[in-house]
């Protein structure tokens, strides 16, 4: 048996109380065109944690992260992110508190005009107050996080599907956001290439300890989250021990039909009776 | 093909007016709020500005020496071809440049630039934008905006140049005007009013051919078949409101300047 995990040597504080929501959904509604996409929505996720949301193709999935960060509002409901209700908020107030924020896009939505260095560095440069030869150095970094250094002068178009998703990761993780969306990362990538996706996903949330919401379709992917730690020792995603994978800060939520019918960990997700969920998971 | 109700069909129209407004109106208020893109400003100047110069050359030699072709026939029957110059100046200056210069360049860069934002919000990347905490407002609006204002108007005053010496070389090479009597004649026709409604219809129709093609590339919907309509209808749009916006800036100017 593995020996017990010491998953993080020098863990880096994050603002929230751990535990505390950093995302909060309150009775959260929202149709497009007559057609309810969801339905009354309510879920916390605690800080610290990562969250993987299921749910069948068109069912809000990809809406909620964007619910979340404030691009689309809903009909009605709350949404506190860090403690701000979004859906009150100006574009302006928004463009504030998106800096606190890392989302990676379905297709990573890379800017194909910009070569990686660009594309990383977007958010320091957009600062303008970020000397030079710092961009530089949290671009390296971020880019190495995801070890793609070698990449830095290539154009979005000469990478492969597996190499835009950790440039979008580096992307998003450059300013070490408090909160980090995923949105279908691994869709569409072969399992070897997933998995590395998978692994820089749990290596940022038990090396920088940031909260996450990740939207998947694929089962495997959250259950390799809720089930590996990444060890800084062998810088590799291990295996956690039977017993202790309850100490990952891991969630499921699962949608159908517009609503919530699932919100709980691996053991919950286990146990349950729920005949749906039995043959989704199956 | 689908059909909607009139009140449908006046209600997303009258909805289409309302948000190219709010993006023209904050694509000016933008200009007196931080952060400036001056580097984005300076690329998109060369993009639309020096990008669009050989073509505006091409048009303003070619639409001066055929006005001036056009002409010469009907002066000739009251014997005064010697006012060519004049009559290619005032048509060059006040209208044909403007209006030419204004067309040309929402071919080219409204149907640019409503294809480029296009493809960047079906490709997520406005939205990708907006997440990184950057209003696509200020980076990619106000920049093509200023642009375009700033170098239609130079590119304008090229193409009256440039339409004058067409107009002149057929005057010379094919009626046998005395170049020195073409270009007096060319200048002392020029009043502050042809010359000052000249070169306001630039600023205006620059301001058209960004916002409108902003405005479409904002409002793509439908993956690529959505850009390539947002394309068509940005060039179409910004072409007719140039034509109906001149018409009125030289109704408006003959108001308030006097007609010749």
């Amino acid at each position: 048996m593995a020996a017990p995990p010491t998953v993080i040597e020098q863990p880096i504080p994050t603002p929230q109380k751990p535990g505390s929501p950093v995302i909060a959904f309150e009775n959260v509604s929202l149709a497009f065109e007559n057609k309810t996409v969801l339905d009354g929505i309510s879920f916390q996720l605690p800080a610290g944690e990562s969250k993987a949301i299921f749910g069948v193709a068109g069912s809000g999935k990809s809406t909620l992260l964007k619910l979340a960060m404030g691009l689309i509002k809903p009909d009605s409901g709350s949404i506190y992110v860090l403690g701000n209700d979004v859906t009150q908020m100006s574009e302006e107030e928004l463009f504030e508190l998106r800096r606190k924020v890392g989302m990676v896009f379905q297709e990573s939505a890379l800017f194909d005009s910009m070569t990686v260095r660009e594309n990383v560095a977007f958010r320091l440069m957009e600062e303008h107050s970020i000397p030079e030869e710092e961009i530089e150095k949290r671009v390296r970094e971020a880019l190495s996080f995801v070890e793609l250094e070698h990449t830095v002068d290539l154009f979005p178009s000469e990478l492969s599907g597996g190499m835009r998703r950790r440039v979008a990761i580096a992307r998003a993780t450059v300013t070490r956001p408090e909160i980090l969306l995923y949105d279908s990362p691994t869709g569409g990538l072969d399992p070897v290439t997933s998995t590395t996706i998978i692994e820089l996903i749990v290596k940022q949330r038990d090396v920088y300890k940031t909260s996450s919401l990740m939207v998947t379709h694929r089962l495997q992917d959250a259950f390799t989250m809720a089930t590996h730690y990444f060890d800084r020792k062998t810088n590799h995603m291990e295996r956690m021990p039977q017993g202790m994978q309850c100490e990952l800060p891991m969630n499921f939520l699962i949608l159908r039909d517009s609503k919530v019918i699932f919100d709980g960990s691996l053991l919950d997700l286990q146990e349950t009776k729920d005949e749906y969920i039995r043959e989704y998971i199956s | 093909m689908e059909l909607i109700s009139p009140t449908e069909f006046a209600k997303e129209k009258v909805e289409a007016v309302q948000d190219y407004a709010v993006l023209a109106g904050r694509s000016v208020s933008n200009l007196f709020r931080h952060p400036r893109y001056f580097g984005d400003i300076l690329q998109q100047a060369d993009l639309i500005g020096v990008g669009s110069l050989p073509i505006v050359i091409l048009a303003g030699l070619s639409i001066g020496a055929e006005l001036a072709l056009n002409s010469a026939a009907t002066l000739e029957k009251f014997g005064s071809l010697s006012l060519i110059g004049q009559l290619v100046s005032v048509g060059m200056v006040t209208e044909l440049g403007p209006i030419i210069t204004g067309l040309m360049v929402a071919g080219r860069n409204a149907s640019g630039i409503a294809s480029e934002i296009g493809s960047m919000v079906v490709t997520e990347q406005i939205d990708a934008m907006r997440a990184l905490g950057t209003d696509p407002m200020k980076k990619l609006v106000a920049p093509r905006v200023v642009s375009t204002v700033f170098m239609l108007f130079f590119l304008t005053i090229i193409a009256d140049l440039l339409g004058l010496i067409g107009g002149g070389i057929i005057a010379r090479l094919i009626f046998g005007i005395d170049s020195r009597q073409y270009w007096s004649s060319a200048w002392q026709a020029l009043a502050f009013r042809d010359v000052f409604t000249g070169l306001l219809k630039p600023l205006f129709f620059g301001f058209i051919i960004a916002t409108v093609g902003c405005y479409y590339g904002m409002s793509t919907r439908g993956g690529t078949q959505g850009v390539g309509k947002s394309t068509t209808q940005a060039m179409v749009a910004s072409s007719v409101l140039i034509l109906i916006v001149n018409f009125f800036i030289t109704k408006l100017m003959m108001a308030i300047l006097g007609a010749h």
